[in-house]
């Protein structure tokens, strides 16, 4: 009978303790795996908001608050840019295309965002995916609308449904463009993207709501939807603009060139780093989130050797039995070590069981409610190192019991003390 | 031969000399105490003499490794307790094959698992415990057929000499009787020497040698 076998029996003849342990520490290791898991796919989510788009063009602000306003629609631009600017920098020879975003308005607590038939195809997120029609087609009247996931299935709207668009960022009667309703002609596939909770409205449309509008209040000269379109839909300015260039080489210098824009103050600024810096800011909180379930891990462990100095006692019997037939003081040890091994190598299997139980079954719904795409793939290296690490800590933890053990058989001899 | 604890003035065992041959059944006496276990553990090779020497088949033990002790043990020493023999989660059987896991010899000798299952049973049937009672619990067993199951265990690897440190305590006289005429049996038809330690006068007349523990741990030869 070898050594392992004899722990193997020795530790299922406390099963029920052990069990509890096993399952404490598999609670710890799926929540630090799952801490994990999340962290990763919240930050590649975040990071591929937007790709393929070069340069983002805004008014003079901040690279952080640019990328705010433009692509999370999140507080407001502090200044528009003129039409004229973006056309020149659309002509210059470096850029392949680009797309005007103007945003102010709102629909029942979803922002809209007037642009051109163009932002179909250029908007990339993700691996460069498109944005794909889950129905109907972009748009191609000025009137026409198409609406993100989240907005066509929070409000039930269907192609062909009549939208009214509100001045301003909150929905009050009195600032209605309701006499020039947008007709939907497209809702969008999720993207896990703030797209999802956008209405995309044509930059024209935009102009033709506001063309009796003044500063911000309807004029009393009222001109109807049909007389709108006759006048010239031209927007005068735009709050930001989409640049992709030719040469992905001479971002730096088309970055420079617009920031020392003669014309006007503007700021360019590359999408990709400015997430990637702005997720440095806000990783505070995921490193909380891990020294937390570090903590819960440790607490763990310390709960396994609580176990396992309890059980020392009611063992004396034993270790003098086996001290008898002739084991070794070492042996003593190693029957601890194996015994928290097995433990701990259980409780990992277990917590990564657990993990993939739960990631499975709410796969789903995360990906209904928050468009991440939780990947179930394998444990990658950094995962694997938690694991090692919780098992390595694990017999580093078991050598206290295992010395109180030796020193004891050591002691004891073939006393057995009850 | 002396042993002190570390920090004692006093010795706990003090024998000037005791020889034992090969075969020889003694039966140490002493009151609790005495330095009985000491005398046990010393003889086990768990500890060293503080002063003087053991030797045990000609090997001074004090003299080996403590790992080499502890297989030395395992080799040669069959080791039978008071109570609590027997490692409760594993079976009657278990029980006893289970002194081949520390031992290198008597690996080598009988290393098919049959071949040491056979001897096991063997040795269980002529300790009078039947076939049926092999795979029980340990549990399941009287204290009686408990300390039975602990001289199998202590003889099937086929050790020189067993040291029974007051295996008869915990019966009543009946199943004492009964427990010591099955271990003479065993021990004489193995040629095995028997270290016998107990507190109770009325068993030394079974044995060849006694001897006495007093308070002090000095030993005198009470007979021959």
């Amino acid at each position: 009978m070898s050594l392992l076998r004899i722990a193997l029996k020795s530790a299922r003849s406390r099963k029920t303790s052990l069990f509890l342990t096993i399952l404490s520490i598999a609670i710890s290791v799926a929540l630090l795996l799952g801490v994990d898991v999340v962290r990763k796919d919240a930050k590649g989510s975040f990071l591929n908001t937007i790709s393929e788009t070069d340069l983002i063009v805004g008014a003079r602000s901040g690279p952080t608050n640019l990328l705010l306003y433009s692509v999370f629609h999140i507080g407001n631009a502090t200044n528009n840019v003129t039409w004229e600017s973006y056309e020149e920098i659309s002509a210059m020879d470096e850029v392949a295309w680009s797309v005007p975003i103007s945003l102010g308005d709102s629909h029942r607590g979803f922002r809209v965002m007037g642009t051109t038939a163009d932002y179909f195809n250029f908007y990339r997120y993700g691996d460069r995916k498109q944005l794909t029609f889950a129905s109907g087609a972009p748009f191609s009247e000025v009137y026409d609308t198409v609406l993100g996931a989240d907005v066509a299935r929070d409000l039930g709207y269907e192609l062909g449904d009549e939208i009214i668009i509100s001045h301003g960022l909150v929905s009050v009667d009195f600032a209605d463009h309701d006499d020039k309703p947008f007709t939907v002609v497209g809702v969008l596939d999720r993207t896990g993207t703030p797209v999802d909770r956008t209405v995309q409205v044509t930059l024209s449309g935009i102009e033709a709501i506001h063309v009796d509008w003044q500063s911000g209040t309807r004029s009393p000269l009222t001109v109807n939807a049909e007389q709108a379109l006759r006048f010239d839909l031209t927007p005068k300015s735009i709050t930001a603009f989409m640049v992709g260039l030719e040469n992905r080489a001479l971002t730096f210098r088309v970055q420079r060139s617009i920031n020392d824009y003669p014309a006007e103050p503007m700021s360019a600024i590359i999408p990709g780093a400015t997430l990637a810096e702005f997720w440095r800011t806000i990783s505070t909180i995921e490193q909380v989130l891990f020294v937390l379930s570090g903590i819960v891990l440790i607490a763990g462990l310390l709960g396994m050797l609580t176990t396992i100095l309890s059980t020392l006692n009611e063992r004396r019997r034993e270790i003098a039995v086996l001290r008898a037939i002739g084991a070794r003081p070492v042996n003593i040890v190693m029957l601890i070590v194996l015994e928290t091994l097995m433990v701990v190598v259980a409780g990992c299997v277990a917590g990564v069981a657990i993990l993939y139980a739960l990631l499975a079954a709410t796969r789903p719904l995360v990906a209904r409610r928050f468009g991440v795409d939780i990947s179930l793939s394998w444990l990658d290296s950094t995962q694997a190192l938690i694991l090692g690490a919780v098992i390595i800590g694990a017999t580093l933890v078991s050598l206290i019991p295992g010395c109180i053990a030796y020193r004891r058989s050591i002691q004891d001899g073939l006393a057995i003390r009850v | 031969m002396t042993f002190r604890w570390p920090g004692q003035t006093t010795d706990t065992v003090a024998i000037d000399e005791l020889t034992l041959w090969a075969g020889e059944h003694l039966f140490v006496r002493g009151a609790s105490g005495s330095g009985k276990t000491t005398l046990l553990n010393l003889l086990a090779g768990i500890h060293v003499p503080t002063s003087g020497q053991i030797r045990l088949l000609g090997t001074d033990v004090a003299t080996l490794s403590p790992s080499k002790r502890d297989r030395f043990r395992a080799d040669h020493i069959g080791v039978v307790f008071q109570q609590f023999n027997l490692l409760p989660y594993l079976s009657i059987l278990e029980n006893v094959t289970v002194s081949f896991a520390f031992s290198r010899r008597n690996r080598g000798r009988s290393s098919r698992s049959a071949d040491v299952n056979a001897t096991a049973g063997r040795l269980l049937r002529s300790l009078n415990l039947p076939d049926e009672l092999h795979s029980a619990p340990v549990a399941e067993l009287s204290v009686g057929q408990q300390q039975r199951v602990a001289v199998a265990r202590a003889l099937v690897g086929g050790p020189e000499i067993l040291i029974a440190d007051e295996p008869t305590s915990a019966l009543d006289a009946d199943n004492r009787d009964r427990f010591l005429d099955l271990l003479f049996q065993e021990v004489s038809a193995q040629g095995c020497t028997l270290i016998f330690v107990s507190h109770d006068p009325q068993l030394a007349g079974r044995f060849d040698r006694v001897i006495e523990l007093t308070e002090s741990g000095t030993a005198a030869s009470v007979s021959t």
